[in-house]
This record gives C-alpha cells, structure tokens and sequence, in this order.
C-alpha cells in the first residue's frame, strides 16, 4: 500500500468515516465552492479617506515609510528624491510590469532604469502593489511574467506604488480581488503580503530592521489628488 | 533527534543552575506576554476569531481525507509534486530522493519545526547533503550543534556573548578586530555570510503555516525574508508539512492568520505571508523549476477521534510556552525533544510515546494560563490530565508516587476517613511548627523542602472553617 492509501485509510478509519459518505463529500464541497468569510473586524470598514489614512498609520506602525503623489506620472521623481535622500546610487531594478513601464522615468535624469528579476548587487527594487490592505497596513504583490519575486526580497530597499483606489479595508476585500483577477482556486505562483520591512528578534527578543529581506520599505501612494499630503 | 524527555528531572535541574540560561530566559518572561496583550487588546474581535478560528480546524479535521485529497489534487494541476510520508523515515528518504536527483549537495532551510520533528539535518549530514540554516536563530544554533529551545524563537536561551563567540569561532575568514557586540553587528554579518548560500544551494526546503485545499497553495508566514529566498532562489523548492496544516479556504486562512502572529509576538500581520501555488510559470522570470510538497503524518493520524484531536488544532504560535511558569524556570531544552511547553507535554507523549516522556505532562501546575491563551482554544491541561491517567494505568510512574497515590485515593474516596484524619494531621503539623508557621524540613516532602519551605496549615481544617464561618454569618443575620 503506498503512503498515501495507507494515511487516507488511517485517517478515514480515525474518524469513522466510510469511503463514500456522500453527506461528509457534500459538506467539503459547498465550503470550497461557498468560501464563506468569517470574522472580518470592524477596523478596516471605513470611507475612503479614513481607510487610506488607516493605511498610512499602520504601515508607519511596522516601520514603513509612507508618501503620497498626486498621479502615476509624479512616481518617478518620487523614487529620485527617496534615493538622494538615502544616499543611494540613482539605479533601480523593477519588473516589466505595464503600470511601472507607463511612467515617465525618462524625464528624471541619470537615473538607471534595470529590467528582470534582481540579482545580489541591486540596492532599490521598485514593484506595484495590486492592492493595500488598511488593517493591518499591508501590500499585497503577486508574481508573474511582469513581476519577479526576487525584487521585493533581494534589495536592500524596497519601494513599492500602491493606487489609492486599490487600498482595501481588510484581507478578505483582497482575497476576493484576487479572486476576481485570476478565477476562484486559481492563484498566481506567489502572493506576498508585505507588512514592514524584514526584521528579527531572534538575538535576546531585541527587535531588529533588515534581517534577509529589505531594510527598508516605502510605500509612494497615487491618490490623484484626493488625499494629498495633507495627512 | 535523539529524545532526552525521560531525563526530565535532571534536563531541569541543571536548567535551573544555569545562569546564562536563566539570564536569557528573563526575556522570554517579559517581552512576549506584554506584546500579545496589547495586541489583542487592540482587537475587540479577538475572542470571536478565536471561535471562528477553531470551528474551521475542527471542521477541518472531521473531514481530513477529504481536504486532503482535494488538496493534492490541486497542487498537481498547479504542476506540482505531492509525496505522502506515514512516517518520519519516509519523509526523509523521500527528501533525499528529490535533493539527489536535482544533484543537490547544499540545501538552504526556512525554519521548519517539522524537519527537526524527523531529524532531517543529521539525516542529510550522514548522507553527504550540506543543510544551511538561514532563519537567524536557526543558522545560530546550527552552529553550536544544538536543537531550537523555543517553536518561535528557537535561539531564545542565548545570550549575545555567547553568539558572538560562536561568529568568531566558524567565521574565522572575517577580520578577528570587528566589533560584534551588539545585535545589530551580528545580524549584519549572519546576513552577509548567508546571502551566497541562498545562491549556492539547489534545493530550499521551507515548513508551511497552511496548505490551502481550494487552491494548492502552501503558506509561510515568517518576519526574516529568509523563508521567500529559500524557496524563490534554488532550483528546486520542496515544502514539508504534517497533514493537519490543510485548511479548505483563502478565507479561512485569514481568520486563522489574525490571531497566530498577535499570539506568536503580538504583530497584527508577520512581516512576510508568502502564498506559493506551484513551480515557476512559463515567462516567469524567477522561481523554482519544481515544487515538491511532503505531507507527513508521523502519529498524527493515530490522534484523530481520541481524547487528544483538539491538539491538531494547534497552529504552533509558541503563546502556551511564552506564558508557561515551568517553561520561563526551566526553557525549552529540559524537555527533551522537538515542541517544549505546554504543547510539548501534550504531543511528545502522541508522537513519540508516553513511555519515554511521562515526565513532560506531569511537568505543570495546571495554573491553566496555557490555555486560556491559546488562540485555537485548545484545552491544553485537560489533555496533560489524560496523559498523566495513561501513564498511571500503564504503570509508569515510579512505585513511590504509585503507592502515594494510592494512599492518598484512600483517604480521598472516604469523605470521613479523610476529615477524621485531617482534623487530626493539620493541627498536629501546626503544633510542630511552632511561632513561624513555615516548615523547613519535612519527612517525604524533601523534594519540596529541599528548594522552599512548605507553608503549614492553618491550626483548623477547611471546613472546620467554613462551617464556623456559616454560622457565624447566620447569627449575624439572626
């Protein structure tokens, strides 16, 4: 008997469970099929400008850092002025994705644009969130041909762009946004849910930033001019 | 691992003399129950998910085989590879299998409390296969040869001069004048000196938080970024997980995930919740080429309509022992083997046997604070109270206790007896002690009195007391 049949039927057995219980079949069915949403805290169910501000809070909360621009367009000159900031060198890696790509990183001048996953030496990496999440202040990344993983783990900073209209009050809303973009039990390889920059506690419970992951991260929020930095 | 539970006593003896131990235990005493607390008190949710929580385990478990095999079904068609393993040998030899056919001879590890459940480090050691730790803790204690003390915080009996010696001793290639003595300095160098492994390595194993059966994901949820280099980076990323990791939903994940980091170290989210559904894509420009799941059972299955279910409930957040007045005096090597605390004392004596590790149930107080923190709402001391009859029925304590015991139901079950004779022990015992009504010294309580003194009772018995007491409030009222 192989590994498997051997498990099944132990478990089967445990339970008392006959191998065609159409009642039990039934049950694990509708939950896959229904998925119902459980809990959800009242945290995040704010209006927009409140739930954005949310956001914010709880993002700076784990130690990221967070700006807002007005238009996509502003994006690049953003990444500029984070990098001087730092004292970093005016390069960065990103994928091929179509809404970073759209922006005129052109105008801003000698900064080195690198397409492609990330390799060791890169020190920024710039991805598009497909969404936030303000509960908990958390970006929500997938992968795909556009999209290598190694960018938001490799570099020692990590700049992510978040639309505004994409910040959602809680999990389940990108849950079901993700749903909606790939199909229901479909799935990209990889959804990361960002929540600060890396970190460990591992040397005597001392909470320290940058362990394997980036250092830093900042989050530039397009809010086409209904939030502002008035926050 | 070798088990040393059936050394308890003495595992907790020398914990207790150890002074840099005890000094490194004080932070587990403090940083942990402050942090969960003002988490969940930040959440008025909190109790409710813990409901909603354990409901979806426990439906969950009563439908096992079903998830299970839906599971399995879904990483397939997301080109995935699902290997079953009954038992911690067939897991191992399995991994091996994978690890030799990619032709690996460094495999790079995210901390997994399940590879240490089958020994796989010694076991690939043996076999010529180089495992590199890189969850900081972990890759400190690969280095001094020693097993995690903690499921979260695996290096939390050290202290930073103890790290630092052992940076100085393995990596003798850096220059012997750095400075390296605050945790700042050694982060940064274990983060130097693991970041070619990732690249070197042709296999990343990580653990899993979840198996999601709707999709065929597995789940990490980890703070380092090391777990998602392990598994983004080599060519070949295999998942071990035990079969009771399966949850049917994305959404029900999420509960589960609101109360596991608040519980672990009082974050509202880890820093990292990594869903993988399968190898690499076509056009993806990174990611591994093949995705291995292993799904172990190792005893797990045994448990399944016993008395002992609701532990698979357990989500391993380390609250029971972060809050355990025996895990902050004695720590996590005491115990023996894999899982320490509370959670240890019930699923040693599951997974490895009651004969070995009778000591680890025994090893509470039943002052119930385990439970009454942990988020899947297992009853942690009831299940400890089950392994402690088995171990009497089965005779396993030594011949003192047995007959103390048994001494003791005599007078337990004979209400009169019992009174009868307290009313005439407690005031004999208060008579010895005379003016200090502690004792020193006590015949047959010298294991007690040899580390404290043991209070004396009051002079009268408690329902002496009690009835006193009533009538003297009845006459009040009269």
């Amino acid at each position: 008997m192989s590994g498997r049949e051997a498990i099944l039927k132990k478990v089967r057995g445990a339970l008392g469970a006959p191998l065609d219980d159409a009642a039990r079949a039934k049950a694990v069915r509708q939950r896959l099929a229904k998925a119902p949403t459980g809990v959800v805290p009242a945290r995040g169910r704010l209006p927009e400008e409140e739930r954005i501000a949310l956001f914010r809070q709880m993002a700076e909360k784990v130690s990221a850092t967070v700006e807002h621009v007005k238009k996509t367009g502003d994006v690049p000159n953003a990444v500029a002025a984070y990098l001087r900031s730092k004292n970093l060198p005016a390069s960065v890696r990103m994928g091929g994705d179509e809404r970073l790509r759209a922006m005129p990183w052109g105008r801003v001048k000698a900064l080195e644009t690198k397409t492609g996953p990330a390799d060791p030496d890169d020190e920024v990496g710039v991805s598009h969130a497909l969404a936030g999440i303000a509960e908990t202040g958390t970006v929500a990344l997938y992968s795909g041909v556009e999209n290598p993983t190694t960018v938001n783990f490799l570099p020692e900073h990590h700049i992510v762009v978040v639309d505004a209209k994409d910040i959602e009050g809680d999990l389940e809303t990108t849950l079901s946004r993700l749903k909606k973009r790939f199909g229901k039990g479909k799935m990209p390889r990889t959804l990361n849910l960002i929540t600060g920059p890396s970190r460990s506690g591992d040397i005597e419970q001392k909470l320290l930033l940058g362990a394997h992951g980036p250092r830093a991260l900042h989050l530039i929020v397009v809010d086409d001019g209904r939030i502002g930095n008035k926050l | 691992m070798q088990i040393t539970s059936p050394e308890f006593k003495k595992n907790a003896r020398s914990a207790l003399s150890d002074t840099q131990l005890q000094k490194a235990l004080g932070h587990v005493r403090t940083g942990f129950i402050d942090k969960r607390q003002a988490s969940v008190d930040a959440l008025p949710e909190f109790d409710e998910l813990r409901d909603s929580a354990r409901a979806i385990k426990d439906h969950t478990l009563a439908h096992l085989d079903l998830y299970l095999e839906r599971y399995e079904e879904k990483v397939k068609s997301a080109g995935g590879y699902v290997h079953w393993a009954e038992t911690a040998e067939d897991a191992r030899s399995v991994i091996l299998d994978i690890c030799r056919a990619a032709g690996a001879r460094t495999v790079t590890k995210g901390k997994s409390m399940i590879t240490e459940e089958i020994g796989l480090n010694e076991f690939f050691e043996k076999e010529g296969v180089r495992p590199v730790e890189t969850d900081l803790g972990e890759y400190i204690i690969q280095l001094r040869g020693e097993h995690p003390s903690h499921i979260i915080a695996p290096a939390v009996h050290l202290n930073k001069e103890q790290v630092e010696a052992d940076f100085r001793r393995v990596h003798d290639h850096l220059r012997p004048n750095r400075d390296l003595s605050e945790p700042e300095s050694l982060l940064a160098e274990a983060r130097r000196v693991l970041r070619s492994e990732y690249f070197t390595a042709d296999v990343g194993i990580t653990g899993a938080n979840f198996l999601v059966a709707e999709t065929g994901s597995s789940v990490i949820v980890t703070n380092e970024g090391n777990g998602d280099l392990t598994q983004t980076l080599p060519r070949v990323h295999v998942v071990v997980a035990s079969i009771e990791k399966v949850v049917p939903t994305l959404e029900d994940m999420s509960q589960i995930l609101r109360v596991l980091a608040r519980s672990a170290t009082g974050q509202d989210m880890s820093v990292y919740t990594t869903v993988s559904t399968g190898p690499r894509r076509p056009g993806d420009p990174d990611g591994p080429d093949e995705y291995h799941v292993v799904l172990l059972d190792n005893g797990r299955s045994s448990m399944l309509g016993t008395e002992f279910q609701d532990m698979l409930r357990c989500i391993r957040c380390g609250a029971c022992m972060n809050h355990c007045p025996i895990y902050h005096a004695v720590g996590g090597h005491a115990y023996g083997w894999v899982y320490p605390g509370p959670m240890g004392a019930v699923l040693t004596p599951s997974l490895a046997g009651i004969d070995k590790s009778g000591h680890l149930p025994n090893a509470s107080t039943f002052c119930g604070r385990c439970e009454a923190v942990c988020p899947m709402k297992i009853p942690l001391p009831k299940m400890m109270r089950h392994w402690r009859e088995r171990e009497f029925a089965r005779g396993l304590n030594p011949a003192t206790q047995r007959y103390g015991l048994r001494a003791w139901a005599l007078f337990a079950s004979r209400p009169r007896l019992y009174h009868l004779a307290a009313s005439f022990a407690i005031p004999a015992l208060s008579f010895f002690t005379g003016r200090r009504p502690r004792f020193r010294y006590l015949p047959f309580a010298g294991g007690w009195t040899r580390h404290r003194d043991l209070p004396a009772p009051e002079n009268r018995t408690f329902l002496q007391q009690w009835r006193s007491r009533q009538a003297a409030k009845q006459e009040a009222q009269a």
